[in-house]
């Protein structure tokens, strides 16, 4: 979804302060329970990290505006493939989260269905279920705005850049389960999904791709899906853009042909040089991506020697086949080393040993899929658009960015983007 | 009982219905039996989503005119007189018999006269707007807004009526601005993921 459309960017605002503030803005529906008056917080119940773990002081990044909120995975402190739900990004088209009681909540699925069925958390949960690891990535992650900078000095850190990919166990019931208990008639191929936020995000997706491998699901690595992330259920669209999975999932309706409601018409699509200013519809799939995160921008080295440079690859259109990282501004390229599991449109972890003599160095890392799709760098993919001064874009919003991401290391050891330097 | 068992040993998902529906013994077209049927009633109550052709459109009618009181009262605390922008998006672009027709820079977008189809603004506006209280418009409302916000667009005369006929009939400044015509899956296995 878009973060970023210019001009308004008013309520840009990194503090981390504004995290609490935010997650206070909970809207209720059934009113404030009994219960909730000013406990002091166990912390123990759902633990907390220690307060020196993170590098830059706080969790995910948060940016704010009147109708938009937007939290960044910080992915300079991640891990292996999984992002724990407390730092999955969010990205909302409202400014407050629906508070649903799963016991009033029911998923519905009609329109050109033999038996339209609602069902409820429960019924999910005697379904046949599946449980599978898949990364959601917004379409406007990595766009060339989220490069403009609030801090000449040291640039924006990677997770203000391409936090909005995290990557998550799924596990809930196969949307094709659901299709076939209510019977899809002759004719139909699309569905419409709305949640039930107070903007009603609706998406249209292919008939063919929900039979395939999309899940409504209910639990996200291990615990029922927070929230934020759609509680009680959410559609799971592997490997497509991020706004097909639709959240705070309640009615999908099944339908004869792409519904190009709203928030497709508007925000996902993108008026192209190339198309003669016509718009792209959206993709779809998310292209081959890679990120190194650490070292990256914000951070800062000690000094020469050892380092392991660490990254994620992938992509929606399969599995990560190869990842080579350069040091040296993309002149030589060394295959980096993947760590196991390597699934198919799910985050994969690379790796690559360097030693830092101390003069700069840019690093960057590009992947290829096993479709043979290579990752792109800045200037082929706008030349691919018809745009060939780079430069110009930086303050133009862009989606569906998989460019090469090079960091430069200073003399002084500071990591600073260089995607448009 | 079968479903447990079954949820173990198998990942694939047409073996398990099939599975369910031959072992469970249940009727070939509705392997689980689970799920709470649905009246022609209760799904009128909750059916708000509508297509490109208007098929779901409901009764009602409204004008340029009884719009611009609505719009004034409504939606102008957010979007500005006449909806040239405020706090949320400007709605309008071009003007009164003079319709944007393109190409659009990335921050025109949210003028109603990007949308590739009329029922695109009366389906959002009727779910989504005003954001302060969504979905609270009577029919005869939205179809007034839209018709105010057409026509400061200049894609219909003041004077037209829209209701569930005429609305849909509408052409669309930027119906043709868009690649490919509409979304298509899968895509062109040739085009690289870019395209
Ligand atoms: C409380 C403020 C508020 C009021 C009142 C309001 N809107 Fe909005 N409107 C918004 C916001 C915020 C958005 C953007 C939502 C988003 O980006 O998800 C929006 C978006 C829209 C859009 C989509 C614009 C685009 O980008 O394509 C339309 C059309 C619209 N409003 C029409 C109306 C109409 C008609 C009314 C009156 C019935 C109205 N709005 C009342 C805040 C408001």
């Amino acid at each position: 979804m878009d973060s970023n459309r210019s001009g308004r960017r008013r309520f840009l605002k990194h503090a981390a302060a504004l995290a609490g503030l935010a997650s206070g803005a909970v809207s209720s529906a059934s009113g404030q329970s009994a219960g909730s008056e000013a406990q002091p917080k166990d912390v123990h119940i759902h633990g907390e990290p220690s307060r020196f773990a993170t590098t830059l002081g706080s969790g995910r990044g948060v940016r704010l505006r009147l109708d938009h909120m937007t939290y960044y995975t910080p992915l300079q402190d991640s891990a292996g493939i999984i992002t724990p739900a407390s730092l999955h990004f969010m990205q909302t088209h409202s400014s407050r989260l629906p508070d649903i009681d799963p016991q009033q909540h029911r998923l519905t699925i009609h329109g050109m269905v033999d038996r339209p069925l609602s069902f409820s958390l429960e019924d999910l949960k005697r379904l046949p279920s599946v449980n599978r690891i898949y990364f959601v990535e917004c379409h406007g992650n990595g766009s060339s705005t989220l490069h403009s900078t609030d801090d000449p000095k040291m640039g924006l850190p990677v997770q203000y850049i391409h936090g909005m990919t995290s990557c998550s166990e799924w596990t809930g019931v196969p949307l094709s389960v659901l299709l076939n208990e209510a019977g899809v008639q002759k004719g139909a191929n699309w569905l419409v999904s709305e949640g039930a936020d107070e903007g009603k995000f609706t998406h249209t997706l292919p008939l063919a791709k929900a039979m395939d491998d999309v899940i409504v699901a209910y639990a996200q690595n291990g615990e029922p899906v927070r929230p934020e992330q759609g509680y009680p259920m959410r559609l799971l669209v592997p490997g497509f853009e991020g706004p097909s999975s639709v959240k705070w999932l309640r009615h999908i309706k099944v339908v004869d042909q792409p519904y190009m409601t709203w928030n497709e018409s508007m925000n996902h699509s993108i008026p192209r040089p190339d198309l003669g200013g016509k718009s792209r519809w959206y993709h779809f799939e998310m292209a081959p991506k890679s990120v190194i995160t650490r070292p990256s921008g914000g951070l800062k080295i000690p000094g020469r020697g050892f380092y392991e440079i660490t990254g994620l690859a992938w992509s929606g259109g399969g599995a990560i086949r190869k990842v080579e990282v350069s040091t040296d501004g993309g002149r030589s390229w060394k295959e980096a080393n993947l760590q196991t599991p390597v699934l198919p449109k799910a985050h994969t972890r690379f790796t690559v040993d360097w030693a830092w003599d101390g003069e700069e160095a840019v690093l960057q890392s590009r992947c290829t899929d096993e479709r043979g799709e290579v990752q792109p760098s800045l200037a082929e993919l706008y030349r691919n658009w018809g745009i060939t001064d780079v430069a110009s874009q930086k303050t133009s919003r862009a989606i569906h960015i998989n460019a090469i991401q090079p960091w430069r290391v200073d003399r002084d050891g500071s990591v600073h983007d260089a995607m448009f330097s | 009982m079968g479903a447990y068992t079954m949820r173990c040993s198998l990942n694939l998902l047409v073996p398990v219905t099939v599975l369910a529906a031959s072992v469970m013994g249940l009727a070939q077209s509705r392997p689980y039996n689970l799920g709470t049927p649905l009246s022609q009633e209760e799904i009128r109550g909750f059916d708000f989503m509508v297509g490109p052709e208007g098929k779901e459109l409901p009764g009602g009618r409204g004008t340029a005119k009884e719009g611009a009181e609505i719009f004034a009262k409504r939606c102008a605390l957010c979007h500005g007189r006449n909806g040239e922008g405020g706090s949320a998006q400007r709605l309008v672009l071009g003007s009164p018999g003079n319709p944007h027709r393109g190409p659009f820079k990335d921050t025109e977008k949210s003028a109603t006269s990007y949308y590739p189809y009329p029922t695109i603004a009366w389906d959002y506006i009727n779910r989504a707007m005003p954001a302060n209280k969504p979905g609270s418009l009577t029919p005869d409302e939205v179809y007034a807004v839209v018709a105010f916000l057409f026509y400061r667009n200049g894609i219909i005369q003041e004077s037209d009526v829209l209701d569930a006929k005429s609305l849909p009939k509408i052409e669309m400044p930027n119906r043709n601005g868009f690649v490919p015509a509409v979304p298509v899956w899968p895509p062109d296995p040739k085009k690289p993921s870019w395209f």
